[in-house]
């Protein structure tokens, strides 16, 4: 664990001043009696729990919704420091989308050696089915989510690329909305970069991928369903762009094309946002047992009849064991050097990384290769004598299934908590959306590990979130 | 719009009405139960209010007698019965739930505080004086959420699809009102001509919000036929059948689709018969057999709109 008093606060540089783009912030803060602070914070939990902006957990009593806490100290990014970040996501993603479709057609990163074949051929979210099929535009990942964190002044490092179904948007346009209802007075202070059109910047690029020929492309949004932790996340975003909210339930296949049953009658669908894994995606060919999915569509889609969005097969590139490679990919694919840092990463499938990890277990991270929400993971530093041995344990059973990190040392922002005001480690999460261009509103979700040392964000161990503001000068 | 979606609307719509309608046939035996009347008058009043919804058989099977304590636990809080106001307004909830990016923000928040309020209304406040305050506030919340609807949704689909709802269900409520109301009152606890009633054809009258209504319409004392007639033909008069029908007339026509002749004719017909209909006819074929008539054509025209346009029962 890195020394305290080495964290990089977002709010007050080493020396205790406070960092010239958070001034104006801390004035203010310090003029705004507490009472109004602490009213202003009551009301903000109320107006979440009656709007009802909530995700349910799992694992706990069956339909329990929870408050994903808000935290009324913004997350602050001056212009400058944006400007290199977001050149370092489009810069990422693109060599990340023409990665799927190399692995997916000609395999030339494997030909050239930059990439193991079994890396990509034997991991179980590589998907044959997708070989050679040809997706409008060549991108894979319309929708990425990729986890960025500050260690240092000007130093990003990428933790992960969700390339899946990332979610969280929602709550990065609802934090906003509630910063402006509680405090109007600070957007006087501060010009701060708008990101309400992100619906539709999303819709724009939904249809932009739409298949070939098709003039007016009919839109939709696929949920697994109402009891889904991210479920209002999907209706959010289903409003937001005007478009139906369907489950699989309503769509069916028929004569090679997807049509949604109606009130008027069957009508044709033509792109699909879709928030269902894979696997549920077409019981005829995956899981046969999921009753999310539309039986039939896999094939509708290998026939460029229908658009999903993200493709089938995304996994590949965002598990974490390929995450070592994607500078390379960058260097590959653009003849580029990566803008962004990728963390140091021990592959515990290769026996010299192993080894190391082995030895040093009390100070890394260790990952499960395919896990995602913070489950399953070892923070060395923090864990006890029998966690350690455990994972010591899972990892010489299965190594391949493991990577391990150095633990960094993340950012931290100036936090309410039941004491008052203290550091709390953070993290961003930029959505980036890849169709005829690559596209991104200014910030994205700012995550918080609300328990004091905590470098966990994830809201489903108790993180919270934040506002991002993009400073526009 | 999805099947299902509408499926949602129509079912969110027809259990905030039902909500309603259950509170105000509590409220108007809890009315009448404070008017003098012959012995076992008031449980058999209570007993009643279990008739009308067709639930004697699920109430029997938890409480022995019908009093006024075991009904009203039984109609409000019991979830396990689906006609309680409580499940009611989790039905709703859930409906609203289901399409609330197809909804308003308003009524989505409106629905889901109903819904938060009513599961955590301290029970207590039922057993004294307040009880009335409750029911108001049932209606009320309903009321709330028409407002919410009439104010806020665009006058699409979504809009005509709640409005077939709670007008089909508001049709039922009150045809099964005044029949059994009616033959309580005619085949008689109470003898003509007494005080009891009077206040007992001015409590039917106040279950449908309609006491102030008649003074204004007869300017006359009351008399079954004219509150029968009030409250099945009157096209002014808000809960009346006549009205119901010409929401679900309306309503049914904008939704017109493919296949939806056969349903929109014979709402068409029914619209028609009450639209030309005199109360003289009623009466001499039987107000009961006239009611029990209605009651059907309308769980039939309900059976057609989810054929038609829903997701039909039978998958259910």
């Amino acid at each position: 664990m890195a020394n305290p008093s080495s964290i990089y606060d977002e709010m007050n540089s080493a020396d205790g001043t406070v960092r010239s783009h958070y001034a104006g912030y801390k004035k203010w803060l310090a003029e705004t009696p507490p009472e109004r602070i602490a009213q202003k914070r009551a009301e903000a939990d109320l107006v979440f729990h009656r709007v009802g902006i909530t995700f349910a957990v799992y694992g706990e009593e069956s339909g329990k919704e929870r408050l994903i806490p808000f935290d009324i100290v913004p997350r602050i990014i001056p212009a400058q420091e944006w400007k290199q970040l977001a050149a370092g996501l489009r810069q990422r993603v693109k060599a990340l989308n023409m990665f799927l479709n190399d692995v997916y057609h000609d395999q030339e990163i494997i030909k050239a050696g930059h990439v193991p074949a079994e890396q990509i051929l034997s991991n179980s979210q590589y998907r044959p089915e997708m070989q050679g099929v040809d997706v409008p535009g060549g991108i894979y990942a319309h929708i990425a989510g990729v986890d960025v964190v500050r260690a240092g002044a000007g130093e990003f490092y990428v933790l992960e690329d969700n390339l899946r179904v990332p979610s969280g948007v929602s709550y990065m346009l609802e934090d906003r909305r509630m910063m402006m209802r509680l405090f109007p007075e600070l957007f006087s202070r501060y010009r701060v970069a708008p990101v309400e059109h992100y619906p539709d910047m999303l819709l724009t690029n939904l249809r932009a991928v739409a298949p070939a020929g098709v003039i007016d492309p009919t839109v939709v949004v696929l949920t697994p369903g109402a009891y889904n932790s991210a479920y209002f996340e999907h209706a959010f975003l289903a409003q937001q762009m005007g478009v139906e909210l369907v489950e699989g339930q309503d769509l069916f296949v028929r004569d090679e094309h997807l049509y949604m049953r109606t009130t008027q009658g069957p009508q044709r669908v033509d792109v699909i946002y879709r928030r269902i894994d894979d696997d549920f995606l077409d019981p005829l060919a995956f899981r046969p047992d999921s009753m999310l999915g539309v039986p039939g569509l896999l094939q509708v889609y290998r026939d460029g009849h229908v658009t999903l969005a993200n493709a089938i097969g995304t996994g590949v590139a965002d598990d974490k064991s390929i995450y070592p490679y994607v500078p390379d990919m960058i260097r590959f694919y653009l003849g580029e050097e990566p803008l962004l840092n990728n963390v140091p990463t021990f592959m515990c499938r290769k026996p010299d990384d192993l080894a190391y990890v082995l030895s040093h277990l009390g100070e890394l991270v260790v990952k499960e290769t395919h896990g995602a929400g913070g489950y399953g993971m070892l923070i060395g530093p923090r864990a006890t004598k029998e966690e350690i041995e455990r994972f010591r344990q899972l990892i010489i059973d299965t190594p391949d299934r493991y990577i391990a990190q150095p633990t960094l040392a993340l950012s931290a922002c100036p936090t309410f908590v039941d004491a008052g005001i203290a550091p709390r480690h953070i993290d961003l999460r930029p959505f980036v959306l890849s169709g005829k261009d690559i596209n991104m509103v200014p910030g994205g979700l700012t995550r918080v590990a609300l328990r004091e040392g905590s470098l966990v964000v994830n809201s489903s161990q108790g993180g919270g979130t934040k506002d991002t503001w993009i400073l526009e000068v | 719009m999805l099947s299902r979606t509408a499926d949602h609307l129509y079912w969110m719509a027809r259990y905030i009405e039902r909500a309603e309608n259950v509170a105000r046939m509590l409220d108007v035996n809890y009315r009448m139960s404070m008017v003098p009347q012959a012995d076992g008058g008031i449980d058999a009043g209570w007993g009643a209010t279990l008739s009308i919804t067709g639930l004697e058989d699920a109430f029997r099977a938890k409480h022995s007698a019908a009093t006024m304590e075991s009904v009203l636990e039984f109609m409000v809080f019991d979830g396990t019965n689906s006609s309680s106001i409580m499940s009611c307004l989790r039905m709703a909830r859930e409906n609203a739930h289901a399409v609330r990016g197809t909804i308003t923000s308003e009524m989505w928040e409106t629905t889901n505080d109903t819904w938060l309020k009513m599961r955590d209304y301290p029970r207590w406040k039922l057993a004294g004086s307040e009880i009335g305050e409750f029911f108001e506030w049932v209606k009320f919340r309903s009321h709330l959420s028409r407002g919410v609807t009439l104010g806020t949704m665009l006058r699409d689909e979504a809009f005509h699809f709640i409005r077939l709802g709670t007008f089909l269900e508001r049709a039922d409520a009150t045809a099964r009102f005044i029949d059994v109301k009616y033959h309580m009152l005619v085949d008689g606890a109470a003898p003509p001509d007494t005080a009891a009633d009077y206040y007992q054809w001015s409590a039917l009258l106040r279950s449908v919000s309609a006491f102030e209504v008649y003074r204004k319409v007869y300017r006359d004392m009351i008399t079954p036929v004219k509150v029968a007639e009030l409250l099945i033909l009157n096209d002014q008069m808000p809960r009346s059948l006549r009205t119901s029908l010409d929401e679900v007339f309306e309503n049914l026509s904008a939704l017109s689709n493919y296949r939806s002749s056969e349903t929109e004719r014979r709402a068409g017909e029914l619209h028609a018969s009450l639209k030309f209909g005199r109360i003289e006819d009623v009466f001499t074929r039987g107000l009961h057999e006239y009611l029990t008539q209605f009651i059907v054509r309308v769980i039939d025209l309900g059976n057609r709109v989810s054929e038609d346009f829903l997701v039909p029962m039978s998958s259910n």
